[in-house]
């Protein structure tokens, strides 16, 4: 029978159906009806809300991607330049399933340094990836299938996708400690402990810098410790570099913890993304290695990426690839590009000084208790403390065994006098009276609070310094996100009140903030915070 | 200087000063006692070819392996809209790098279903088709793949025999058993259409089953129209969940709508299905890795849940799909000038490959090669299933440099037409000889 030229669907209809057009469900709702709605990421719902508001002050501090400080998206001059040199000069044809070889090369030397061994070698298994995310995909299927048993030990916080990622590869996740919420900051040595009871073969996922999302990075000197602390346990290295280059500015120095991993002799796996250091977010260009025995060995392990990858998505994309190889080989433009990795870091860490400033400004740095304290076990901030008892508001604290630097004794205290129960600068504190924390609603005892404790209380009666919320951690994190303290409920008050989005955690994009804004930023969450 | 093994250079000594040996501590990928030693994959099959292709001094040498279509002259081809959409959004001074969303944009996934479906499409006037954008054709089956995994009572794939090589490991990789129907008929070189009506009677209710739109790959085996109502009434009565890989839409006859009629049948019969779309070869746009998935479900609403479930499944794996093909097919579907550009350099495509066909048919007769070879012609897309048997295989690698897969499998998009009659002799000698 002569196939006929038009649409075949009407040669096809033209022929008697056997079974009336019915549908042909398993039940009323189909085969499919029972799939039930997939959670939300939470950082996406954010960007979802936030375009939704029409309120002209709004402020997008969820998802983090980079902003100007005109708070528009960016797309370096760099990769502008490498973009019209690529433009109508390649053919589209399939990148082999291990992705474009030069770029390879140009993302290991960029990480393990331009002279490493490993790379000359030729030890490094390497494969073009899906960006971060792809990288961390691949590994964890490398690892289900490869380090059979061994579970993965992720850090608390982390990126949320990573517990995902794990999941999905069906690979066992340990959550290990990591920040500390009453420091704001490292929380190492029970870090160490944890990993240092992993048993060995165990995957430890590291963020190479500028934590995602607390901003708070190992110093050198952890580094190092914790270098050897997991070469002693035989723990492997997974990590995960998102922002080198990013979190200071200088691409060698983000690249530290690689550096002093691979000097140590560990065998490590690293994604690379370029979604943020080259603003290719799009694009998905990163790449996934792993820095093996020799060269036979890097052979077989690249061999099975590839077996991962091409039931995954067959070969890589290209257009990434070509820009960042362009920008990487051709020494003018990489120095460009440095230079505006650099810009970039250089603003966010400008805008932390900035929004750490105009806090400090808008609220007393510290709260002079004057008198005893009421502390809540459950947050930092004694909210059952007044402000103003020796009317000194602005001097700063001078640290747990500093003193009232000019201020020899507590001067009259200019508002009202506190209820009844609260002790005087000086004299006797009922500090054996329980009160009620007005935030967690448990008993506040005097000098219970965990954060203060180092630095409250020598003494039932001797008048301190409480520093109220300490803003201190702003500047002290690195790298596109602050973990801020907020609590879920003062976040709210954000985003309800002031129309400020961030993630519930407490984490704000320092992307997000310009000059434009940070001022109402401070406002709100001193606002928030302080009542 | 230490010795790697033997032949291997020493990665004893680093080049970076200051840098430690080994340490006797250090915890390779592969050390842990608990694991297999890696070993290295085998090569992939498809692209093995091309390799040793590459590897190959003769003069004449062919390479009829990779199935990426090449002029006349045997050069690679970007399509002129694609150069034309590529400039304009180089040009457009709103375009960012920005992420985009996990399922792609709600434009490039509207144009990719209008394409697939046809404009007056049930399914999608009554929103019941989910779409994300994927990793051209393999992406959009390894997310299609895993939700079904993750959500569809029977784990059953059934794939014809043969296959793409790649869809059985696809499916297996997201847990789910395959098994073969009958498809091709070594006989025929065509359809053995009653092994395949029998064998979808025999499976399990409720099995998936791939069913390649047009263009069937390696084989180039088409059902007619009347075979795929045939195909349609016996997953109608055993409830079997069509999956369609549709890698060629356009490719093949040079007419997207006859090229899309199969699945068009099978959407407006009111079935559930899925659909795996790839821009790779009818927009030449292989390495930006479009496609798309497609899901149709019984209601909008479920629509939007089994919606959900796909973003999530696209999430943990590669976060949102890569912009920059997207932006060229959304450049060009939805621009009425530069979509009827496309139709006639997609046309031009599949008429080249026609002509191959015919020429190289016509050249087998010529020397006289035995045997019938009407199947050359009856097939139809990018590959042909020439029916040779291994050792012939062999005979033309070895003694004639024509480089093709073990299955017998050419492409025709590698075939020029001074190249046919070549090729008609290295078959003749083969069939005669081997």
């Amino acid at each position: 029978m002569a196939l006929q030229r038009n649409t075949g669907v009407a040669a096809l209809r033209a022929l008697p159906a056997v079974l009336p057009a019915a549908r042909t469900f398993a039940s009323q709702a189909g085969w499919f009806g029972h799939v039930p709605e997939a959670p939300r990421d939470p950082i996406l719902g954010v960007t979802e809300k936030y375009l939704a508001d029409a309120n002209p002050l709004k402020m997008n501090l969820g998802v983090g991607a980079y902003r100007d400080d005109s708070g528009q998206p960016v797309v370096l001059k760099s990769v502008r330049e490498a973009e019209r040199r690529v433009a109508g000069s390649h053919f589209m044809e399939y990148l082999p399933i291990g992705g474009h070889r030069q770029f390879c090369e140009d993302s290991a030397k960029l990480a393990y340094g331009e002279d490493a061994g490993v790379v000359h070698g030729k030890q490094v298994a390497m494969i073009q990836s899906l960006s971060g995310t792809g990288s961390c995909r691949l590994f964890a299927e490398f690892q289900g299938r490869w380090m059979k048993g061994s579970k993965i030990y992720i850090p608390s916080p982390t990126w949320s996708n990573h517990h995902n990622i794990w999941r999905d590869a069906q690979v066992e996740e340990v959550i290990y400690p990591y920040y500390n919420k009453e420091t704001k900051g490292l929380d190492f040595e029970r870090m160490c402990d944890t990993l240092s009871k992993a048993p060995a073969g165990s995957v430890v996922l590291l963020h190479a810098c500028a934590h995602n999302p607390t901003g708070v990075d190992p110093t050198r000197e952890q580094w190092q410790e914790l270098s050897k602390l997991m070469l002693e346990k035989r723990l492997f290295p997974c990590m995960d570099m998102a922002y080198q280059g990013f979190a200071t500015g200088d691409c060698e120095r983000d690249a530290q913890a690689v550096r002093i991993f691979l000097n140590d002799g560990h065998r490590l796996a690293l994604s690379q993304s370029f979604a943020k250091n080259m603003g290719l977010y799009g694009q998905r260009v990163g790449c996934f290695s792993i820095v093996c025995e020799g060269p036979a060995e890097a052979k077989a392990v690249e061999s099975q990426m590839k077996a991962l990858a091409r039931p995954m998505y067959s070969n890589p994309p290209l257009h990434g690839a070509l820009l960042v190889h362009q920008i990487l080989s051709d020494p003018e433009l990489k120095q460009q590009w440095y230079g505006e990795v650099k810009e970039m870091a250089d603003r966010i860490i400008s805008m932390r000084t900035l929004l750490r400033q105009n806090l400090e400004a808008l609220g007393s740095p510290h709260r002079c208790a004057g008198r005893l304290a009421w502390v809540s076990p459950c947050c930092c901030v004694c909210t059952s403390a007044t402000r103003s008892c020796c009317g000194r508001m602005d001097e700063p604290w001078a640290g747990p065994t500093g003193s009232w630097a000019g201020h020899k004794r507590p001067l009259r205290r200019r508002s009202p006098r506190p209820a009844a129960g609260i002790s005087s600068g000086q004299g006797a504190a009922p500090h054996s009276r329980l009160r009620t924390c007005p935030t967690c609603a448990k008993p506040a005892h005097p000098g219970r609070c965990p954060v203060l404790a180092p630095c409250v209380f020598r003494g039932p009666c001797h008048p301190t310094r409480i520093p109220a919320r300490s803003w201190q951690h702003i500047t002290d994190q690195i790298g596109m996100f602050c973990f801020t303290g907020i609590t879920p409920e003062q976040v709210d008050r954000l985003t309800g009140e002031y129309s400020i989005y961030l993630t519930r955690n407490g984490r704000i994009s320092m992307a997000g903030v310009n000059s434009g804004n940070v001022g109402r930023l401070a406002e709100a969450m001193h606002k928030v915070t302080s009542s | 200087m230490a010795q790697g093994p033997a032949g291997t250079p020493s990665t004893a000594r680093p080049r970076q000063t200051g840098r430690k040996p080994v340490a006797s501590g250090a915890h390779s990928a592969i050390d842990s006692a608990r694991s297999p030693q890696v070993i290295i994959a085998p090569a992939d099959a498809i692209l093995g070819v091309t390799e040793a292709f590459k590897a190959c001094t003769n003069p004449n040498k062919l390479n009829l392996g990779v199935g990426a279509y090449r002029t006349e002259e045997g050069r690679p081809l970007v399509l002129g809209v694609v150069r034309e959409a590529e400039r304009r959004v180089l040009a457009d001074p709103r375009q960012d790098k920005e992420y985009i969303g996990t399922g792609g944009t709600p434009d490039f996934c509207r144009l990719s279903t209008t394409l697939a479906f046809g404009e007056g499409s049930r399914p999608l006037q009554e929103g019941r088709c989910a779409t994300i954008q994927g990793l051209s054709g393999t992406g959009s089956l390894r997310v299609g793949g895993k939700f079904l995994a993750h959500f569809y009572p029977v784990k059953l794939v059934l794939i014809p025999s043969p296959s793409w090589a790649n869809h059985k490991n696809i499916f297996e990789r997201c847990g789910l058993a395959t098994q073969t129907y009958r498809y091709y008929k070594p006989e025929t070189r065509g359809l053995d259409y009653e092994g395949l009506i029998a064998d979808l009677k025999d499976a399990p209710e409720g099995a998936v089953v791939i069913l390649h739109a047009c263009a069937h790959n390696p084989t180039g085996v088409d059902p007619t129209p009347e075979q795929w109502q045939g195909v349609l009434e016996v997953v109608q009565q055993r409830r079997l969940l069509p999956f369609f890989d549709s890698a060629y839409q356009g490719f093949a006859s040079g007419d997207l709508d006859r090229d899309g009629a199969a699945i068009r049948l099978f959407a407006d019969a009111g079935l559930e299905l899925l659909l795996a779309q790839s821009y790779a070869k009818n927009m030449g746009l292989y390495g930006e890795r479009v496609g798309a998935l497609s899901v149709i479900s019984s209601d909008a609403a479920v629509s939007k849940r089994v919606d959900s479930q796909l973003k999530a499944t696209a999430f943990g794996m590669y976060l949102n799909p890569p912009k920059h093909g997207a932006l060229l097919v959304t450049a060009i579907l939805s621009d009425p000038e530069l979509y009827a550009q496309w139709k006639v350099e997609l046309k031009g495509m599949a008429d080249r490959i026609l002509s191959m066909r015919q020429q190289l048919f016509d050249a087998l007769q010529e020397v006289g090669a035995p045997g019938d070879w009407s199947h050359i012609l009856k097939q139809i897309g990018m590959f042909s299933y020439t029916g040779l048997t291994k050792a012939q295989v062999e005979n033309m690698t070895n003694k004639w440099s024509v480089f093709m897969t073990m299955d017998g499998r050419i492409s025709m998009a590698g075939l020029s037409g001074t190249k046919c009659k070549y090729l008609a002799e290295a078959i003749k000698d083969s069939v005669e000889n081997c």
